[in-house]
């Protein structure tokens, strides 16, 4: 025996309008954060293959779309070059403990040099105030504020080195993250998914993340960009030191050398013999650090005496 | 008394007078040319000229009025027993000097106080003072001259373009050479530098 219903009003139409109702509502407030969604980048790049899979005359074209980019976003002129490593060269830096006075010029430069966002004041390079005779980096400290060089205290800037059996390339999941002919470990910015395994598999703790894009004025991008290096970067991908690949692979020295006020920093080719590097690791106490994991960097420190 | 050594004599009256002996390091060092190794392009050292003596007076120029070490060593006996500046009655007693057991005439030349002198007795310019450091300081010219030690701007690669270096007098204070130290640039504020602690 069934009852009479209002007509065209049951109870199951009710609770289907109302259930569409709610999914809707739901399905509206997930989307809402893609209503302010710019993309970051065009289509085209978005939809690019690897870095590596491309062609000269695409590699071009795309270095175009960012200085484009640029232009639009931030209404400056960059150049952004793509520079190939030279067969034959193997980049290599030592850093000389003895003369290092811990005045962090070269992280400065590095974060000028390569666009990094001024709020937080990133920089590949981290230097850490060292008690004498110690070598813990767990207990060196980042973050001193004091004249430098401090009594009883010795300076270690750690930044990317660039290991010949380098941990963070192979834990990368899609393959945005290698090393060069010429020894540079690069990050394809545009491949990278942001799972940050390189971070946690790299001993030397040298790769940074984008948790938001990196903010630089307009007046203080450094327009003289390499695709692979100091292009301002999206938020959400890995980046690190690449020995300003866009000024060694030109033949330039590093932003950091030039910064450093006490000749520290030793760069050149491994593959010369005359190059000055060769000349440090033939004649000086030369380490590295944390041999014992077999990374096999190509970053080496010394001593004078 | 001829009329050359009366200007003299009044030159070193007005540096008295206002009592100032500052050395006027507003003069920009002159960069020259050393290649190395056959490279194609050259390796420059940078020179700094004489230092000029800031009398207190201007010129015609309203620009401060200097005049060479010379314009008042010329008419003074050199004293080989000053070491310091505290051992003169007049002028650079307030000189600091920290530089081993040397005494002024072991590097300034007592002929002409606008040249160097070498241990050997050979005069040398000012622009080549690093030739004047290296006699004692070996072990620093033979990293420097292999490239490690010392700044420098310019090119890794030198089939491919230049490069300028520091001399020693762009760090050091030839009459206090320890390095003086410096205030550090900020670090970053990241989260793993924001001065916390793990332990």
């Amino acid at each position: 025996m069934t009852e009479e219903q209002p007509a065209g009003m049951t109870r199951r139409t009710v609770l289907k309008a109302a259930g569409a109702t709610l999914g809707a509502g739901a399905f509206a407030a997930a989307i809402a954060p893609l209503t302010q969604w710019k993309p970051a980048e065009s289509v085209d790049e978005f939809l690019r293959r690897h870095y590596k899979e491309l062609t000269p005359a695409e590699l071009t074209e795309i270095c175009r779309r960012v200085e484009a980019d640029a232009k639009k976003t931030h209404g400056i002129d960059v150049h952004v070059a793509a520079p190939q490593p030279t067969p034959g060269v193997k980049f290599g830096y030592a850093l000389n403990l003895s003369i290092c006075v811990g005045c962090r010029r070269c992280a400065e430069a590095c974060h000028r040099e390569n666009n990094h966002d001024r709020a937080t004041h990133n920089s590949y390079i981290r230097v850490f105030e060292m008690d004498n005779g110690t070598l813990d980096l767990a207990h060196g400290d980042a973050t001193y504020d004091h004249p430098v060089p401090a009594k009883g205290k010795y300076y270690m800037p750690v930044q990317c080195h660039h290991c010949d059996n380098a941990p963070c390339t192979k834990v990368c999941p899609v393959e945005a993250t290698w090393k060069e002919q010429d020894g540079i470990v690069v990050v394809d910015y545009n491949w990278c998914i942001g799972c940050r395994y390189c971070e946690a598999a790299c001993p030397y703790h040298a790769r940074r993340f984008n948790w938001k894009k990196p903010e630089v004025p307009a007046s203080e991008i450094n327009p003289d960009q390499g695709y692979l290096s100091n292009r301002v970067r999206p938020q959400g991908v890995m980046e690190k030191c690449t020995f300003c690949l866009h000024r060694t692979r030109e033949g330039r020295l590093p932003a950091c050398l030039e910064a450093c006020p006490t000749g520290a920093r030793v760069f050149g080719d491994l593959a010369d013999p005359q190059s000055e590097i060769r000349w440090v690791l033939a004649n000086k106490r030369v380490f590295i650090l944390k041999e014992d994991l077999g990374t096999r960097p190509t970053f080496f420190y010394f001593f004078d005496k | 008394m001829s009329p050359g050594i009366t200007v003299l004599m009044l030159a070193a009256a007005v540096v008295g007078v206002v009592g100032i002996a500052a050395v006027a390091d507003d003069h920009q060092p002159v960069t020259t040319t050393v290649t190395e190794r056959g490279q194609p392009h050259p390796v420059e050292i940078r020179r700094h000229p004489a230092p000029r003596v800031r009398t207190g007076a201007v010129d015609h120029a309203c620009l401060p009025a200097t005049i060479a070490c010379s314009t008042c060593h010329a008419v003074r006996t050199p004293d080989p027993s000053n070491k310091v500046g505290s051992d003169l009655d007049q002028f650079h007693q307030g000189l600091q000097f920290q530089h081993g057991s040397n005494t002024c005439l072991s590097c300034h030349d007592p002929g002409s106080y606008d040249h160097l002198r070498r241990s050997d007795g050979q005069r040398l310019a000012f622009e080549d003072s690093i030739e004047l450091c290296s006699q004692c300081h070996g072990p620093q010219r033979r990293d420097y001259d292999n490239g490690a030690h010392g700044g420098m701007n310019g090119y890794w690669d030198l089939q491919r373009g230049g490069r300028v270096r520091n001399t020693c007098i762009d760090c050091h204070d030839p009459h206090v050479p320890k390095y003086q130290g410096a205030i550090p640039m900020p670090h970053a504020r990241d989260r793993f530098q924001q001065g916390a602690s793990h332990d």
